[in-house]
């Protein structure tokens, strides 16, 4: 582990450390946060001071605190998000690309109708028709991105199934468990990987968008895009306070960001050795 | 020496490679090399891939693919060192005084232009003719060529026209602005058989009406004796013999030059008796789809501990056989018998034994194998899979079949990626001789291979069918390798078997016209072959 | 075979082509009407309930239920749906009575405007910008560009909205805060000059995606064999972009920007969020917010529907642009 860190370029060192500094917050957030999460501590807006570092919030909230908590709100519903998004996403496409035929055709074509309209138009739309609740928000996260992973898995497993040593194991009478576990997931880790981060990195991304328009995360929690909604009216008055989350969601982001690019310029060398 | 083009002296050629988990390192592709060619001389550059021998040819360029560099030595080209030119000098070396035919034509030409455009098109940028001239003068070439419509062929699209035919305007190409120098980068080796000949012909006829000086670069040793006055023998980048085409065909000096010369002349005397079958196919037609028939009534059988050559060209529905044999694609009319008895026609209702029975040998070993999986682990599969074989045992029988393919057990925890070529195969046999099979069903096993190489494996293949008496149905499209393996042979075209029967039948005549055309386009290795071989065809090839 | 491609209608190949693709379109559109009526329909949950809020009595849901007419089958609400939307009626709003085909034409021709103006900026700067990344490859202004289009993939719209309306707007007096009300009575330029912030939020999020996937596409192009021919040709620079380049970017361009056009149709509603601004997209927000469906629906059956005719212009000039296409056999 310590030797693969050693051989990252200096991006993806960023990128490891940088998430591993918000994983940190967000698990430990209750030790670490100077103030509670919906503790009213201050003046609405307040500046920066020793007492609050990055001031006080619309309500008179500690904005760090709310940053800290935010990233565990935030990194969990993306993350639970993205883990469904994908498992749904692989089953479908990992099946679709090995059984073939009409289940393949099936799937696919619903999937290309899905991927015709545009992400957050499509959740807007199902939002509006279903009661507020985290985890409809994170189911119809995941159905919405799953279409991308959708589109990914597939691709990937139909390059390796038509590779001869598939075909060898099938006529050799292997099973389909064999086949999908021992031949080709092996082969296809390393994109599945890199495509997952790129799944969490989005999933944030969505799920803050979502809360800035208000159909996210429901206050009083802290979300970082909720924080943006909540304090942007403060911008007029020259008040940074929703300058704080929005950087945290780029910062996150960029982080794995940089670590999935690391890794797709990997698989590209890993990938069957030559040619 | 005034008639000396091109004189290199002592080029070396590096490139930087970038390995996986590595450091980029520098390697050497070249270690000084040096010849000369005079006006109007062909020069034959042969040897296996990694030989070198394509870097040489784009060096007289003065060109370097991706990462590779000229690091020594000197090209002359009339007196003058190209590689001291500057940009200007080189753009108007290339193109106009050395031009260049590529081994894939139709990804070397663009296809948003018209094939004339192309062919003209570095004539008029080097201001060597004006454009009627050109035009003229690249319709005359398609004329040589042997080009059918040479009037309207340059207006035509590169996807419109067929692949020999694309390789030979790309002929036409290099020879439109009167060059003093073309290098031909294995023309030909993308082609079939029987297109080949025709597009050798042509390059060889071109060559000669216009006095150009070539390079010609191949790995077939066959094809480079009908075209070159010299012939330079490299491997690993290193000038191995260098001489006239009479002295290296006749008497080479060099222990490589003469194993390349004798390959494929150890034939196996074929069986006498014929008459059993393990395998036998009745009366077989097979599609894909719905409306696509590739099979045609195909009949054929093969005795136990025999070799059934299955020859023909690409689209000639050989390895559709093989995909019907092995229950990937079941017949639309027809059965497969197999030891007597019907085999089920689909792969899911065969039983385990019967998977067991029948192994397959793949083209490309690297494929056929998983890239994550240790030689161990391949060959040891069919071991528990099969026999239920684990921990002493199976590493027991793995390193016997390992010794069986004279590999060794230090191979064992390797990954494919680290094996070469011709050990990647050597695997994949291994893998099928563990199922202890009756049949091994050998797809082109050998034709991704370079010739000593795949001259290794057909022996291994010989002695294990020896040892075992295993028997192999055996698909190529090379002609030689038929002659040496086979106990019977299937031609097939078209999807239809057009000749079958055992060797000494199908090889002799009188034939019929399809496999004369076949026969005859295969070089041969003598002097003088190709105009023998042109003059005694019964049949023109199609569609090339 | 000559003959045989061209079809009995005698069309040509690429004409057969191009109006199974507008077919396929065509019937994308109709399909995904039907997910978003019927197929919203069918999920858990109460439109009228819904609408009413959880506290609502059950006497109140039914009355607001025979009201709207959702009591009728969704089949039936469906074709009389879409049999308006086909006229141009998209209905009445729940939440105002009001008409939904009034407030739709205004905000649509202000959406396009924001988005058009955006897209003109966008396209040619994020080509030229991924040209000068592949004519740099893996120097310093590739890296850069590929550093800087990574940290603008990252950032939400939001993010960048309000960072340019903090520091432009506010700090150094550069373009305009919210709310941007565009009045078309002003002249183009004045209104052009009023979407500066939004229309540059919405270029930078395009930006960076549409770049990398040009840089790609570019880079595949220049490692095709018929490069290396026309180098071999002794042929300068320019003419080698020019001429063999050029002509087979064009369709590999057209998908990369179609691909693109989704993140200008999610970016726009976000951005007019922000600036307060009267196009469909906050109508949009406002709708799901309030669940007034007639709105819901009709709003998002006009993004998805420019965003499918868009995508399908875009395919059927790359399909234009192929010389493969072009030129049958």
């Amino acid at each position: 582990m310590v030797e693969l860190f050693k051989s990252m370029p200096f991006s993806a060192k960023f990128g490891v450390i940088g998430c591993g500094i918000f994983l940190f917050c967000a698990v430990f957030a209750g030790l670490i946060a100077p103030y509670g999460e919906r503790e009213i501590v201050g003046d609405v807006w307040e500046p920066a001071s020793g007492a609050f570092w990055l001031g006080t919030d619309n309500l008179g909230r500690d904005m760090l605190s709310r940053l800290i908590y935010g990233a565990q709100t935030t990194i969990a519903v993306a993350l639970a998000a993205s883990i469904l998004s994908f498992s749904i996403g692989m089953l479908l496409s990992f099946t679709a690309a090995v059984v073939g035929g009409w289940t393949d055709q099936v799937l696919s074509r619903v999937n290309d109708m899905l991927l015709a309209i545009p992400t957050l138009i499509f959740a807007l739309v199902v939002l509006a028709a279903l009661p507020q609740n985290i985890f409809i928000l994170i189911g119809v996260m995941a159905i919405i991105d799953q279409t991308r992973v959708y589109r990914l898995g597939r691709a990937v497993a139909v390059d390796v199934v038509v590779q001869d040593f598939v075909e060898a194991a099938r006529l050799r009478g292997e099973g389909w468990g064999w086949i999908i576990f021992k031949e080709i997931l092996p082969n296809v880790l390393t994109p599945l990987i890199a495509e997952f981060g790129l799944r969490f990195a989005f999933a944030v991304l969505f799920l803050s968008t979502l809360s800035f328009l208000g159909l996210g995360i429901q206050p009083p929690a802290a979300d970082w895009g909720g924080m943006v909604k909540d304090n942007k009216d403060g911008i007029i008055f020259l008040v940074p306070a929703a300058l704080y989350p929005g950087a945290a969601i780029a910062i996150l982001a960029v982080c794995v960001n940089m670590v999935v690019d690391w890794m797709l310029n990997r698989t590209s060398s890993l990938k069957g050795g030559r040619g | 020496m005034s008639d000396t083009l091109l004189d290199v002296r002592g080029l070396k050629i590096g490139a930087t490679i970038f390995p996986p988990g590595e450091d980029p390192k520098d390697i050497e592709i070249v270690k000084g090399v040096s010849f000369t060619l005079e006006k109007g001389k062909v020069l034959g550059l042969i040897g296996e891939s990694g030989a070198g021998k394509s870097t040489i040819g784009l060096a007289s360029l003065a060109y370097g693919r991706g990462q590779v560099r000229i690091t020594g030595g000197e090209v002359f080209l009339g007196g003058e060192d190209i590689l001291k030119y500057r940009p200007s000098g080189i753009r108007s070396l290339r193109g106009r005084r050395v031009t260049y035919v590529a081994q894939s034509a139709a990804a070397a030409f663009n296809p948003a232009h018209k094939l004339g455009e192309q062919v003209i098109e570095a004539t008029l940028r080097h201001g060597i003719m004006p454009r009627s001239q050109a035009m003229e003068r690249a319709k005359h070439l398609f004329k040589i060529l042997g080009l059918p419509n040479p009037e309207t062929f340059g207006d035509r699209f590169p996807h419109q026209v067929s692949g020999g035919q694309l390789q030979r305007a790309m002929t036409a190409m290099a020879l439109c602005p009167q060059p003093d120098l073309i290098v031909f980068d294995e023309p030909t080796t993308a082609l079939d058989v029987t297109t080949q000949i025709d597009v050798l012909a042509a390059i060889k006829r071109a060559i000669e009406e216009t006095g150009v000086a070539a390079i010609y670069i191949t790995h077939d040793l066959a094809v480079v004796a009908q075209i070159s006055d010299d012939i330079m023998v490299l491997r690993h980048g290193n000038t191995i013999e260098y001489g006239d085409v009479k002295q290296m065909i006749e008497a080479p000096r060099e222990q490589y030059t003469k194993e390349l010369l004798s390959i494929r002349s150890d034939i196996k005397p074929e069986a006498e008796d014929q008459s059993g079958a393990l395998l036998r196919l009745n009366r077989i037609d097979a599609a894909y789809g719905a409306g696509l028939q590739v099979l045609f009534d195909v009949t054929m059988h093969l005795p136990k501990g025999q070799t059934l050559a299955v020859v023909g060209e690409s689209g000639s529905g050989k390895s559709t056989t093989a995909r019907v044999i092995t229950g990937l694609l079941p017949p639309s009319k027809g059965e497969v018998l197999f030891k007597g008895e019907p085999l089920p026609p689909a792969l899911k209702g065969r039983s385990k034994e019967q998977l067991r029975q029948i192994q397959m040998i793949y083209q490309m070993a690297d494929t056929a194998m998983n890239p994550r999986q240790t030689v161990a682990e391949i060959i040891g599969r069919p071991l528990s899979f099969y026999f239920g074989m684990g921990g002493s045992e199976k590493a027991k029988r793995v390193s016997e079949l390992l010794d069986q393919i004279e590999m060794g057990t230090g191979f064992a925890d390797r990954y494919p990626a680290e094996l070469s070529g011709g050990q990647k195969q050597r695997v994949c046999i291994a893998r099928s001789l563990a199922a202890k099979p009756e049949l091994i069903l050998c797809d082109e096993p050998t034709s991704a291979l370079d010739p000593l190489v795949a001259e290794g494996i057909l022996k291994l293949l010989m002695d294990l069918q020896r040892e075992t008496n295993v028997s192999y149905l055996f698909i190529t499209h090379d002609i030689a390798t038929v002659r040496e393996i086979s106990d019977s042979i299937a031609v097939m075209y078209k999807g239809r078997v057009v000749r079958f029967g055992p060797k000494s039948k199908v090889l002799a005549p009188p034939f019929d016209d399809y496999t004369d055309l076949l026969l005859k386009s295969v070089p041969e290795m003598e002097l003088g072959w190709l105009e023998r071989a042109l003059a005694s065809r019964k049949m023109e090839a199609a569609g090339n | 075979m000559a003959g045989s491609t061209t079809a009995p209608t005698g069309l040509s190949p690429v004409m057969v082509l191009i109006l199974k693709r507008l077919g396929i379109g065509a019937l994308l559109i109709l399909a995904i009407s039907a997910l978003l009526f019927i197929g919203v329909e069918a999920l858990p949950g109460d439109f009228a309930q819904n609408f009413l809020g959880q506290s609502a009595t059950p006497e109140a849901v039914a009355n607001i239920r025979e009201e709207l007419g959702l009591d009728r089958p969704v089949i039936v609400r469906y074709l009389e749906w879409l049999g308006g939307v086909l006229t141009g009626d998209f209905g009445q709003s729940w939440a105002n009575n009001a008409s939904v085909n009034e407030q739709l034409g205004k905000r649509l021709a202000n959406t396009l405007f924001l988005a058009a103006v955006a897209a003109i900026v966008a396209v040619p700067l994020s080509i030229l910008l991924g040209m000068l990344a592949v004519l740099f490859r893996d120097k310093l202004p590739d890296r850069l560009i590929n550093i800087l289009s990574l940290i603008a993939i990252s950032m939400p719209e939001f993010f960048v909205g309000y960072l340019f309306i903090f520091f432009f707007a506010l700090q150094f007096g550069i373009g305009d805060g919210p709310p941007i009300i565009p009045n078309w009575s002003d002249g183009f330029f004045a209104n052009l000059q009023m979407v500066f912030l939004p229309a540059m939020t919405l270029v930078v999020v395009v930006i960076a995606h549409m770049m990398r996937m040009t840089r790609a596409a570019i880079i595949n192009l220049f490692e095709s064999a018929f490069i290396e021919t026309a180098e071999l040709k002794g042929l300068p620079m320019f003419r080698i972009i020019w001429k063999h380049a050029a002509p087979n970017a064009v369709a590999p361009i057209i998908n990369v920007v179609a691909l693109n056009l989704a993140y200008l149709v999610v970016g726009v509603v976000v951005v007019e969020v922000i600036f307060a601004y009267p196009g469909m997209g906050q109508y949009f927000v406002d709708a799901v917010t309030v669940r007034d469906m007639p709105v819901v629906q009709a709003c998002g059956i006009v993004f998805a529907g420019v965003y499918i005719v868009l995508n399908m212009m875009a395919d059927v000039g790359s399909i234009l642009a192929n010389p493969r296409l072009r030129h049958p056999k």
